[in-house]
């Protein structure tokens, strides 16, 4: 079904328009996005039925054939991601209504968050290089928009450098892309795939080139060691758009890179994915080192979200099915778990004014139900059974027990304990302490529904995920599959030709 | 048998509402889901006894070969048994002890997750499944020890026992996982079945060590002991079931589970004979340097715990015969000392033995509890300690050494038995201040139930033979012959064992005579213990911590310029790829370059060198402009007027709006020195000639594009359009123009907000 693969980008820069439209109507903007947000999410699991039952799916906009038109692609990978996406558009959607203030919403908050939406969806559903970089651009300009709107000193600090360095990554991209256009002139990635094969392209330049879109896409993935962007930034905006970053952005940059080296540059995986291997160790260690070093709640996981790409990339590293499956499952696991952090977050500084870890205490006495819905993803992230966590990292370390690396297995299982110790920190501070000041603001039963219910949603989802991992881990594993024997992508997206 | 271990979890979700609900009854009724396990498992006793092992498994997560597979054998049944029935005590208990806690019924709740959590590691025989329930029960254990919360000391104790037993689990996690490569499957029966492949294999000495961490942690072998010191902190309803009675004991069981597919090099012995009898010996000494009557308990629990894993260590039939009397006859009388602890804390106000003396008059029932328990503890004739000591003796006697370090053991045992069944209770009365009024029966039922329990277990010993001897052979592989009488016979190590006891109940009446002397001795050793690996825990974490900071501030210093250039340093490496020799680079070769082209480039670069050298920010912007003129000239002398047009159109509007602006800011200065200046330069120019090295590479490589020849023959007929570039903007690629125009559209957006927007309370 070819509309399926449009849809998931249309009806998001759909709603983003009729939102417009509605500019000075703050109440129908709101419900523009919250069933905008529903029909994404709706679009997206037929997707993923569809992908799953039928196999790998592709269509050509404007109908010319690939490689010359641009081709939209969704294989597992692609449909998972999307639907990711739509879950964490849907929470953050109930929760933006919630919780962003009058002044953001009558200056197009709405708009560009379903913006942003269709960007990342775009992004995972194209089978072309250059498209790709455009759908960077779209998410990229939404963001910044995103990061800035509200204009506080805070904000605009983390926005200059969050800006800065997101550009100077687009522009490696597009250099990159430029010389693989000059090197083989095509640039829908299966075609690539083939192009590539070809013994006269020199395998020094194809390298550097991977190493060029290694490094631009490193960057949006907060690679070590040019991750600055990422903890410069995300404790600055509002917790429903950190919310959405934390959960969406950075795994752009993760699905770019596995699809890139899945697909496309794949002749040297002695050199490209031992580099990337030895790079998920450094992220690994140096974002969880980050986050013990900090004192303030969102730059704690901030912090870990570098820490958990370095277990994504891992699996790219180790490059085997079932550690390919293993970076699958921890991107759904980690995209649905961060994003609840995140939110938990927002709530904790609505109750306290401040996410200071000093100045925090007291919650696990007033606030239990609360307690319980950080405690879930918090201890899902450390990787503890029977949460989702757990069974990622099972992947990953089983994968790199199978693979004999052992180093980077040691250093996954040290850095999860290390997660632990800063989870237990956030646990320890904001709940368990007493608080050096009770008050806490008043909140209207409506309202605390209002926040609890995406919060409540999302770790539900962490547990039946965790309790019911069978479904998901059959699909990673599948999802792995296509990526490591290519072929099928590239005879779909192609058709016969050679 | 998943309902009976999920049951539990079910209880956890209930218990804060029927906590409310009920309010001081909530432990009476909430004891029935312990109790009714108790009577669940207790019903299984016949068939086991009799050989039987029970099983259940279903399905869990095939692709990873996790199943949902329970296992109810000899040694399964006695822990199990162990678990719910003093759970069920033990919820009681806690129902009097917490009385008018708001957060009982969170307790509860914590408790009976343990308790299923704990069974379900029991009953597991599937690798991963067991490693899901011992995680379990290191978090369930975290969240009791830290009940207090508000007090900083239990939470220092509860993340010290988090992250002591947790790094043990992830050694743990990578142990199975390789015993389930070596072995190929994730079954425990499977895997004992294939128990000499795993023993050849290249992996079994990391999976002994890897597995040995995570028991010894668990079960607190020096020198990984001193989180359940501090784990004293919790309630003692907690410390009671968990810290002494069942969690530290997984452990062991751990070991006794995996001893029938890892037992039988000098490694498994070595690890747990050597690490097992050292604990056992010093544990027991230490015990008795404590004052605080929690404390002292805890001790000799880790000493208890040092005994199980050197007898398992030991693996031969009498050795784990011993193992399983002695789980049993511990787990009954420790948890009974650790609630008569409680009481006399609830009683009194302290735990400190030197300041209690005579409470018998004050807290009747309770001494004949702590009576029991202690007659037990010291392992007196007829007692199921007794038994367990006979029996410990019987399996050293091929050991002189071990046996001596036992008797040892054994008499520091006796001493904590007579301070805290005798010392306390006798003597003269003292006056209580702040008088909590008589005990409530919820506080003074599991003492004394425990203690009447190891009584009887110890006299009615020999109904138990089948049933031990089932957990025995489950440990050993093989059958194990088990008798158990107070009255062992004439034989000779019936003699010596008997003799031993005599001896060692004799030493232990003579350390109690010099207890002063030890307590004296404990002062002026404190300097040493102040010095345990606490301490180094303690530094370690702070040592941690440290360097997170140093790393954090050289990685996140907060200066952009920095960030930039670890970027493009981060590119060199690809040009120091492109510029080695056999880079396809090499040779470069030009085409003929003409006067036009090479006068645009001197226009490019002199411009260049202008904007750098100039220190007029407006002169720069000029200098800027020229660059960018000069490149569209040179698109336009290649062939390409409509990219020259828009470069034009872009500079022009580039270079009116840096002026715009540029009038607005300060007088433009100099803030760098000339070495960083130099820096800057010499960076930059690497930066380019990485990307000239990539266009000059690809330049070599350049074959036809794949796609253009298409463009330029569908342009006409198919797409009905003459100017090929823009058909290929509007309808080839119509989805880039696409995502550019709504780029467009959100940076007007943003730049609209940016100027508009300002925070609340600022001037616009």
């Amino acid at each position: 079904m070819a509309s399926l693969l449009v849809l998931p980008i249309v009806t998001p820069l759909g709603t983003a328009v009729l939102a417009l439209f509605l500019w000075r109507h703050r109440r129908a903007q709101q419900a523009v996005s919250l069933l905008g947000a529903a029909a994404l999410l709706a679009w997206a699991v037929a997707l993923l039925l569809s992908v799953s039952r039928d196999g790998i799916q592709a269509t050509a906009i404007g109908n010319w054939p690939a490689p010359f038109g641009i081709t939209l692609v969704a294989d597992l990978l692609s449909a998972m991601m999307v639907t990711l996406a739509a879950i964490v558009g849907a929470a953050v959607a109930v929760y933006s209504v919630a919780t962003i203030d009058a002044r953001r919403e009558s200056f197009g908050y709405h708009p560009i968050f379903h913006v942003l939406l269709a960007g990342v969806c775009g992004a995972f559903l194209t089978g072309d290089l250059f498209n790709l970089y455009v759908w960077f651009e779209v998410l990229l300009i939404s963001s910044f928009v995103l990061m800035g709107l509200g204009g506080e000193r805070g904000q605009l600090e983390g926005s200059v450098k969050y800006v800065t360095l997101n550009l100077l990554s687009s522009a490696l991209f597009l250099a990159a892309v430029g010389v693989l256009y000059g090197t083989v002139g095509t640039l829908n990635m299966a075609d690539l795939a083939v192009a590539l094969q070809d013994p006269r392209v020199d395998s020094r330049l194809t390298l550097a080139i991977a190493l060029l879109l290694l490094v631009a896409f490193g960057i949006k993935a907060a690679m070590f060691p040019v991750f600055a962007w990422l903890p410069a930034s995300y404790h600055t905006p509002p917790a429903a758009v950190a919310a959405v970053f934390a959960g969406l952005l950075t795994k752009v940059g993760v699905y770019a890179l596995v699809r890139v080296f899945t697909l496309i540059f794949t002749h040297d995986t002695g050199v490209t994915h031992g580099l990337i291997l030895v790079l998920s160790g450094l992220t690994m260690v140096s974002g969880v080192l980050g986050a013990a070093a900090q004192g303030e709640f969102r730059r704690v996981l901030s912090f870990h979200i570098i820490s958990q790409i370095g277990y994504m990339l891992m699996g790219l590293g180790l490059y085997t099915r079932l550690a390919l499956a293993g970076t699958v499952f921890y991107l759904t696991h980690h995209i649905i778990v961060k994003t609840n952090l995140f939110l938990v977050s927002g709530i904790v500084h609505r109750l306290k004014g401040t996410l200071d870890l000093a100045s925090l205490g007291g919650l696990y006495r007033t606030r239990p139900i609360l307690a319980l819905l950080f405690l879930v993803p918090a201890l899902s992230l450390a990787g503890l059974p029977p949460l989702s966590g757990f069974w990622a990292k099972l992947l990953l370390v089983q994968a790199g027990l199978e693979a004999e690396s052992y180093s980077i297995v040691v250093v996954a299982l040290v850095v999860s304990l290390l997660t632990l110790y800063s989870m237990t920190k956030l646990w320890t501070e904001a709940f368990w302490k007493a608080a050096p000041d009770a008050a806490e603001a008043p909140l209207s039963a409506g309202e605390w529904r209002g926040l609890l219910l995406p919060v409540a949603a999302l770790a539900l989802l962490t547990v039946v995920l965790g309790l019911g991992v069978e479904p998901v881990l059959a699909l990673s594993l599948r999802a792995a599959e296509q990526l490591l024997n290519p072929a099928e992508y590239i005879r779909v997206v192609l058709g016969g030709r050679p | 048998m998943l309902y009976a271990v999920l049951a539990g979890f079910a209880g956890a979700g209930i218990a804060p509402l029927a906590h409310r609900a009920l309010g001081r009854a909530s432990g009476w009724v909430l004891a029935a889901i312990p109790l009714a396990l108790t009577l669940y498992f207790a019903s299984f006793l016949p068939a086991v006894s009799a050989g039987e092992v029970i099983r259940w498994s279903r399905a869990w997560v095939p692709s990873l070969g996790v199943v949902l597979s329970f296992e109810l054998d000899g040694l399964g049944l006695i822990f199990a048994l162990l678990i719910s029935g003093i759970g069920t005590l033990i919820v009681v208990y806690a129902g009097g002890y917490l009385a008018g806690d708001p957060k009982l019924g969170r307790l509860y709740a914590l408790l009976l997750a343990f308790m299923a959590s704990m069974l379900g590691l029991v009953l597991s025989a599937n690798l991963i499944l067991l490693f899901v329930f011992w995680e379990l029960t290191s978090i369930t254990s975290y969240l009791l020890i830290g009940h207090k919360h508000e007090s900083e000391k239990a939470r220092k104790a509860a993340l010290q026992a988090l992250l002591v037993t947790v790094t043990g689990g992830l050694a743990l996690l990578a142990g199975l996982l390789l015993l389930g490569i070596a072995g190929d499957s994730f079954d425990l029966p499977l895997l004992v079945a294939r128990r000499d492949l795993i023993a050849a294999h290249p992996l079994y000495p990391a999976i002994v060590l890897l597995v040995a961490a995570g028991a010894f942690t668990k079960s607190a072998q020096m020198p990984l002991h001193f989180w359940l010191p501090g784990a004293m902190e919790a309630p003692t309803p907690v410390s009671a079931y968990l810290h002494s009675a069942t969690m530290v004991k997984a452990g062991v069981f751990l070991l006794a589970r995996l001893a029938p597919l890892l037992a039988g090099s000098v490694l498994w012995y070595g690890l747990l004979v050597g690490f097992g009898t050292l604990t056992m010996v010093v544990s027991a000494f230490l015990a008795t340097q404590q004052t605080d009557l929690k404390r002292v308990l805890a001790y000799t629990t880790v000493s208890a715990l040092g005994t199980l894993t050197m007898l398992i260590g030991l693996g031969t039939p009498a050795a784990l015969k011993a193992a399983v009397v002695l789980v049993g006859a511990h787990a009954l009388y420790k948890a009974a000392l650790f609630m008569v602890a409680g009481i006399v804390d609830h009683k009194t106000g302290t735990r400190d033995i030197l300041r209690l003396s005579g409470l018998r008059t004050a807290l009747p029932i309770t001494t004949v509890g702590a009576g029991l328990a202690a007659l037990s503890a010291g392992g007196l004739v007829p007692f199921s300690g007794f038994l367990a000591k006979e029996t410990t003796y019987a399996a050293l006697i091929e050991f002189p050494w071990l046996l001596a370090a036992s008797v040892l053991a054994n008499a520091f045992g006796m001493l904590v038995a007579l301070v805290v069944g005798w010392r306390i209770f006798t003597g003269e009365s003292q006056v209580i201040p702040d008088d909590p009024g008589p005990v409530p029966v919820a506080l003074w039922q599991g003492p004394l139930l425990l203690g009447i329990a190891g009584l009887l277990l110890g006299v009615f010993g020999w109904m138990g033979e089948g049933i031990v001897a089932h957990a025995a052979s489950d440990m050993a592989g093989q059958r194990v012959p088990v008798k158990l009488a107070l009255w062992q016979g004439f034989e000779f190590e019936a003699l010596l064992a008997l003799g031993l006891s005599v001896f060692t109940l004799l030493l232990g009446l003579a350390f109690y005579k010099a207890h002063g002397l030890l307590l004296r001795l404990a002062t002026s050793l404190d300097w040493l213990y102040q010095r345990g690996p606490y301490r180094l825990f303690d530094l370690g974490l702070a040592a941690f911590v440290s360097l997170a900071k140093w790393q954090t501030q050289i990685l996140q210093h907060g200066y952009l310029r920095y960030y930039i250039l670890t970027v493009v340093v981060t590119l060199l490496p690809i040009g120091v790829l492109l510029a080695a020799p056999g880079s396809p680079v090499w040779p470069v070769t030009f085409g003929p370059v003409g006067l036009f082209e090479t006068a645009l480039v001197a226009v490019v670069l002199a411009s260049t060198a202008f904007v750098m050298s100039t220190d007029s920010r407006m002169a720069a912007v000029a200098g800027l402009g020229g660059v960018g003129y000069g490149v569209a000239l040179l698109y336009l002398s290649y062939g390409a007027p409509d990219l020259a047009l828009t470069q034009f159109a872009i500079e022009t509007l580039s270079v009116v709006i840096f002026v715009l602006v540029l009038y607005r800011l300060p007088e433009f200065r100099v803030l760098t020195t000339r070495a960083q200046r130099l820096r800057d330069a010499v960076i930059a120019t690497s930066a380019g000639a990485v990307m000239t090295l990539l266009v000059l590479a690809a330049q070599s490589q350049s074959g036809a594009s794949r796609v253009s020849g298409f463009f330029a023959e569908q342009s006409v007929p198919a797409a009905m359009g003459r100017n090929v570039v823009n058909v290929i903007l509007v309808d080839f690629r119509s989805l880039d123009t696409l995502g550019e125009v709504v780029v467009l559209v959100v940076a007007a957006l943003g730049v609209f907000a940016l100027l508009k927007l300002r925070p609340e309370g600022e001037a616009h």
